[in-house]
């Protein structure tokens, strides 16, 4: 060990082999990450599920299921529409600021068309799936609840008592959080709703 | 040095003797290219016009063909889609259940026949049909005898009919061999046009065979260059520290 | 610093510096390692490889004979870069024999396996044997019809055993065929029993090196010459100069193994063979059958043997017997030198004509039984028996040159 040792050359080819190593490492981590991502099979069942909602009365509902989650796509009557602004009051978030829905969905209404509103059945407490009560002031006894006299109607979940309105937005003072979430859909054409899309395809 | 040189090389030996493992009639040169496109996209148009009525691609969906292929949906759906799948289906053909009793088997599914059988049987198995009245389509293959299926390119191609060649049967006698075919009746295609009519088709199915392949070798490249980087540094450090040792 | 607080605080709780010390640091290694010598570290990465490319494509394979098949082309189009794992584990299958054999080899050239290494030859050849299990198991996975019918080859075997073969044949498989039972199985020993196994015998095989230290070329021990300060005056410690030494061995490796894996993972048929993407089919044999590349050698010594006495028994057990006999390579060895630079032209000649048997062996396993092959093997299989069997004699009548006193 005669020679003088260069340190700093060391240092440096030390720095360079390592600092290389780490990012081979690193880009070979990739692909282990990325091979849990939702596969091309996965895609293909999750893929937009259409529903032709012409065939609903109004005051009815459809549950469809896209990506393993129940959907609501409900027929709204005119008068519920009309009356979907005079209860804010009683709501946690009337204009859906802190709920989970696509920028095309604003307002009272929440929907692309206000006649069909399609949200996820899964209340935003713990996941249960809530039932539809859609007539005002009636005394519904829905599992085993009143929902009492001022009920203007909407969607109640049976697991912890959360309240939404018929816009899928929860009242005040309810164990639920957020408003019903509001997936992704189209409309191609009047009534056919693809659901799990922003656009309809376009015609070839 | 010469050690690990002839190491290398007898490491490698064996790969040529897995490849001379051939009998029967030499298969053609089919010339495919993963990398052209437009030879896939004819391919594929073909394989769906000819092909796909009986036989599937069940393992390839057709939007990742058509992202691979450089095949836009509108394009896909009016062009290439003639059954009521959806983009993102496998390919399946559109075969009724009774096919066993037409051709006496189930057409194979043919995802991964270019893997299986090679690219060049592909190839030459679309250009071997010949006239031959004894089966139940009017015509067999030179590569794979008493094929079950009908010549559906006949049109493209016209008939071939068989050569045959005299050997000794090593019982004094002689024993009519096939050897190969020859035009007999012209088709709609020259025969050029015929060989890259195939051709498409079989560069086609080499891609359904591993759909991942072109992009696997584009991206080979840049790992062995980034490896390569690493081993100068590596080699570098040994070196130096190396310079210790005496 | 609060590194080295952290340090000092393990250490008190686990002999943390102690074991990096020990095993690497202060590791003392013969300073005249040689390219043979890389392959030891090598195979360690390719076991690492094995590991996380298996326990990720479990993620995805589904072990059923009606969903085997379908699951290895879902990953290898469906799964994002489930393609890149499946070729990174059937390449590492392959890379792993040829380094294993390469490692083997260098035993043979520099006597690695001579006292006092003999247990540690022992581990490592208990290694290989777990290894073959591991690969012809995993090789049934896929469901191919190659997968099928080499199971059912392979299976088969020990159906030859008198009275109780066909027995035990219906007991590995669980059916009266090769089954969903039988893939069941061997996707329970390949994932979980044998990798575990052989992690453990990795570690006592290390464990074994580090206790007696490395032999090398020259195959002289180091540990008989010590300078004042206690360590051997020819070792050097294994850390920096190996571990830079491995990186860059390493590194050269990975460019080998990344080349195939990108380039040409099929190998031309030989690491991934053709007839294995056709899905099982139980009423059609392939053309050839010829197991994977890596048991050709002694498959062909198992159809070297031709069956008399009514039973094939035979073939089985020199088959057996060609791994059984590394066992005693130790004590069959009777040369008073160990490596092969002081060793007469008697053992060279001996071990090429060896190494020469066995890579025919190799290729006659490839090839269909006809022609000058079942010849061949014969021969071969004579003289791959012959280097061991004759080596207690030949071994000690071989001349030797004076092995000098440091290593060279």
């Amino acid at each position: 060990m005669n020679d003088e040792v260069d340190h700093s050359r060391r240092r440096l080819l030390t720095a360079a082999t390592v600092g290389t190593g780490v990012v081979g490492v690193a880009f070979a981590a990739v692909p282990f990450l990325a091979s849990w991502n939702p596969s091309a099979r996965a895609k293909a069942l999750g893929a937009p599920v259409q529903v032709d909602a012409s065939k609903l009365e109004a005051g009815q509902m459809l549950k469809v299921v896209w990506r393993g989650q129940p959907v609501f796509v409900v027929r709204r009557t005119k008068s519920i529409v009309e009356h979907l602004g005079d209860h804010d009051a009683m709501l946690a978030d009337p204009s859906s600021d802190d709920s989970l829905q696509p920028d095309y969905i604003k307002g009272a209404a929440r929907a692309r068309n206000p006649e069909y509103w399609v949200g996820l059945a899964v209340c935003t407490h713990l996941g249960c799936s809530p039932l539809g009560a859609f007539d005002p002031n009636q005394a519904y006894q829905l599992a085993g609840t009143d929902l009492g006299q001022n009920w203007p109607g909407g969607f109640y979940c049976p697991c912890h008592g959360s309240k939404y309105d018929m816009s899928g937005r929860v009242f005040k003072s309810m164990p639920a959080p957020k408003n019903l979430t509001v997936p992704p859909y189209a409309f191609d054409g009047d009534a056919i709703i693809l659901i799990g899309v922003d656009d309809a395809p376009k015609k070839a | 040095m010469i050690r690990r040189f002839a190491l290398l090389a007898l490491m490698l030996l064996p790969a040529g003797f897995a490849q001379a493992q051939e009998e029967g009639i030499p298969l053609l040169h089919s010339g495919t290219d993963i990398n052209n496109v437009s030879s896939l996209q004819r391919g594929a148009r073909n394989f769906m016009n000819y092909c796909s009525g009986c036989h599937s691609l069940k393992y390839l969906r057709y939007n990742r063909m058509a992202a691979d292929l450089r095949i836009t949906e509108p394009e896909l759906a009016a062009n290439l889609i003639f059954t009521s799948a959806k983009p993102f289906d496998t390919i399946n053909s559109s075969m009724p259940a009774d096919a066993l009793n037409w051709f006496g088997k189930v057409p194979p599914d043919l995802s991964l026949i270019a893997r299986a059988k090679g690219v060049d049987y592909v190839y030459s198995f679309l250009k071997g049909f010949y006239a031959d009245k004894t089966r139940p389509w009017g015509v067999n293959n030179l590569y794979l005898p008493s094929a079950a299926m009908p010549h559906v390119l006949f049109e493209r191609q016209g008939l071939q009919k068989p050569v045959f060649k005299s050997e000794p049967d090593g019982r004094g006698g002689t024993s009519m061999v096939l050897e190969g075919v020859e035009p007999m009746t012209p088709g709609a295609l020259k025969p050029e046009e015929y060989d890259q009519f195939v051709r498409d088709i079989a560069n086609f199915l080499d891609y359904a065979a591993e759909p991942i392949k072109a992009k696997r070798q584009s991206l080979g490249v840049f790992v062995i260059l980034f490896l390569l980087v690493f081993f100068v540094f590596a080699f570098l450090l040994k070196k130096e520290y190396w310079k210790d040792v005496h | 610093m609060a590194a080295v607080r952290l340090i000092d605080w393990i250490d008190a709780r686990f002999p943390l510096t102690k074991l990096w010390k020990e095993q690497v640091a202060e590791y003392y290694a013969p300073k005249n390692f040689n390219f043979w010598y890389y392959f030891g570290v090598i195979s360690l990465v390719v076991l690492v490889n094995q590991l996380v490319t298996g326990i990720f494509l479990t993620m995805s394979y589904k072990p059923s004979s009606a969903e085997a098949f379908a699951s290895v082309e879902y990953i290898m189009r469906d799964v994002d870069w489930g393609w890149l794992i499946r070729y990174m584990h059937s390449t590492g299958a392959s890379a792993f024999f040829i380094v294993i054999y390469l490692h083997m080899f260098r035993a043979l050239l520099y006597g690695s396996h001579r006292k006092p290494r003999e247990l540690l030859w022992i581990f490592g050849c208990v290694i290989f044997l777990l290894l073959m299990a591991e690969a012809f198991m995993g090789y049934v996975l896929p469901w191919g019809n190659m997968s099928y019918w080499g199971a059912q080859v392979i299976v088969s075997l020990f159906g030859s055993i008198p009275v109780i073969g066909q027995s035990l044949v219906e007991w590995i498989r669980g059916d009266y065929y090769i089954a969903d039972a039988t893939l069941n199985r061997f996707f329970a020993l390949h994932v979980a029993a044998l990798p575990l196994a052989l992690v453990f015998l990795v570690i006592a095989h290390l464990m074994a090196l580090h206790e007696v230290g490395s032999n090398n070329p020259d195959g002289i021990e180091i540990k008989k010459l010590k300078g004042a300060d206690g360590h051997p005056l020819d070792g050097i410690p294994f850390h920096p100069y190996y571990t830079v030494k491995d990186t860059m061995g390493i590194a050269a490796f990975l460019l080998v193994f990344s080349g195939v894996i990108f380039f040409a993972p099929g190998f031309g048929g030989l690491f991934l063979e053709s007839p294995n993407f056709e899905p099982a089919n139980p009423l059609q044999t392939p053309p050839h059958i010829a197991p994977v590349w890596y048991f050709t050698p002694f498959y062909a010594m198992l159809r070297a043997v031709p069956s008399f006495a009514g039973t094939q028994v035979w073939g089985v057990l020199v088959m057996g017997a060609a791994i059984v006999v590394l066992f005693f390579l130790p004590w069959l060895d009777r040369s008073p030198v160990r490596s092969i630079r002081y060793r007469g032209p008697i053992y060279k000649i001996a071990l090429a004509i060896f190494s020469l048997s066995f890579i025919a062996l190799g290729v006659c396993g490839l090839k269909p039984p006809s022609g000058i092959y079942p010849q061949l093997a014969r021969v071969a299989t004579i003289l791959y028996f012959a280097f061991f069997l004759l080596m207690p004699w030949y071994s000690r009548i071989d001349s030797v040159k004076p092995v000098p006193e440091r290593v060279t």
